[in-house]
């Protein structure tokens, strides 16, 4: 009965939305080696994000990472991220002891990612601002290649690190139907 | 007040999780733009099929230093070290202009002939949005014979003019998948000077070629040119079969061929090797790109 109670009561916030859509993003990744920094970055990534319970999804098109030196971007589609097979890069989550209030706050989102057509659980650390009709999340984390069957041959000429950093910030607005 | 009710319903199913987690998927999934216009990459590994260009274009500001060999014959045998001891070399730079142009110039050993050359994108292949059948490239070349050796008679003092040699070619390449594309060729030479009366000073010829993915980075390659037009009985067609293996900022492209000339006017017009004799040639041309301008 008080279950259904929260329910009814949580029922305006649902109706009117509290879903909010990504306006700008800003992907990026950076693998830094002895021999060269790779560095690539994508902004045409989508992002939803429900205040209401903190759930928070996000979505990339690999093709879309761009690289200072274009063989390298080739590279990095054809040869290890195999854009052709798994053209997309996907995070599923949850906003972990979720409150929803004005200004900014730190978070963990626990949700799992997808990358290489590999998912795996994960715990993602950033930051969530929120004001009336603007969010505002950033995130850094690191990605070990090898758990998404990233393969680095041992014969390439420019060292790639085995972990990467990627960046991740999204600016949202209100959804609307 | 239907309305309402419906959403109210609608709402409640959404209080599931998983349920609403992928209620927001689908919401990012209705805002992905299916429509918009994907261009195909990566067609092939390399500029060259074998001899021959491919569609592929050096984005603007990549120069790529090419060096090229041709070993001799096979059936040399051991003392020749099976053709190893007699190698010809293009050495090349090549350059983007503009992502849509690129430049080169060579130098083969042989003949030491100078080549300049021009290629120009005029489609390219795209994967969704608005269609693009196959990517298409014009490329056109002017050779000169500088070296006494590149005539019959060397004593003679050959004019200017009769040095120069042109190639226009037309290649239309489609990805048919991401492992394999198919490449037509048309081609045309004009010699301003020939050998023998039986030589026509233009040669017509239709290029067929392709590439087949073996691994990620490894790649099996086919390339045949026929001439069209009436030949001498010294010229064949042109058959190569190789290997691109891309290692990084490399390509290493190693065949088998029965043309030892690593220009169109040579491989396309004047090879004088025939398989079934045993004329082939084992050679690799090498690639390394470097990043002039920094990109954005």
């Amino acid at each position: 009965m008080k279950q259904s109670l929260i329910i009814i009561l949580l029922f305006p916030f649902l109706v009117f939305g509290q879903k909010f859509t990504s306006e700008t993003s800003y992907i990026r990744f950076y693998s830094s080696a002895p021999i060269e920094d790779i560095e690539a970055i994508n902004e045409t990534a989508k992002s939803v994000i429900d205040l209401e319970n903190g759930q928070f999804v996000f979505a990339v098109q690999i093709e879309d990472f761009q690289f200072d030196k274009s063989l390298m971007q080739e590279h990095f589609n054809e040869n290890y991220l195999e854009s052709d097979k798994y053209p997309k890069s996907t995070f599923k989550g949850k906003i972990v002891d979720w409150e929803n209030k004005e200004g900014k706050q730190e978070v963990e989102v626990k949700g799992e990612l997808s990358i290489h057509g590999v998912s795996k659980k994960v715990t993602l650390t950033g930051s969530i601002d929120v004001a009336a009709s603007l969010v505002k999340i950033e995130s850094v984390f690191t990605v070990k290649l090898e758990d998404y069957k990233v393969k680095i041959p041992k014969a390439v000429f420019y060292n790639i690190a085995e972990e990467v950093e990627v960046t991740v910030k999204f600016d949202y607005k209100p959804y609307l139907n | 007040m239907l309305k309402n009710i419906t959403l109210l319903c609608f709402s409640l199913l959404c209080t599931l999780p998983l349920v609403a987690q992928d209620d927001l998927m689908s919401i990012l999934e209705d805002s992905n733009d299916d429509s918009e216009t994907r261009e195909v990459t990566a067609t092939f590994k390399s500029t060259r099929l074998v001899n021959g260009h491919t569609t592929e274009m050096r984005p603007s500001g990549v120069l790529e230093f090419i060096i090229s060999h041709r070993f001799g014959r096979l059936n040399e045998g051991v003392g020749q070290l099976f053709g190893l001891d007699d190698s010809q070399v293009r050495i090349a730079l090549e350059y983007g202009i503009w992502d849509k142009l690129n430049v080169g110039f060579g130098r083969s050993s042989v003949g030491k002939i100078l080549d300049g050359f021009l290629k120009y994108q005029v489609l390219r292949q795209t994967k969704s949005g608005k269609m693009v059948p196959i990517s298409l490239t014009a490329f056109t070349s002017v050779a000169v014979a500088t070296g006494p050796g590149a005539f019959l008679e060397s004593s003679i003092d050959n004019k200017f003019s009769q040095r120069l040699s042109y190639s226009y070619q037309l290649l239309a390449a489609r990805k048919m998948n991401s492992n394999l594309s198919l490449q037509v060729m048309p081609t045309m030479i004009h010699r301003n000077y020939v050998f023998t009366a039986e030589d026509p000073n233009d040669v017509f010829a239709l290029g067929f070629g392709g590439r087949y993915k073996l691994t990620n980075r490894l790649t099996l390659n086919a390339e045949y040119y026929h001439q069209l037009a009436e030949h001498s009985d010294e010229y064949y067609n042109s058959f190569s079969i190789g290997f691109d293996i891309e290692t990084g900022g490399h390509v290493f492209q190693l065949h088998l061929t029965n043309s030892r000339s690593m220009i169109e006017k040579g491989f396309v017009a004047e090879t004088s090797g025939r398989w079934s004799d045993g004329a082939i040639h084992y050679g690799f041309n090498i690639s390394r790109v470097f990043n002039l301008k920094a990109k954005k």
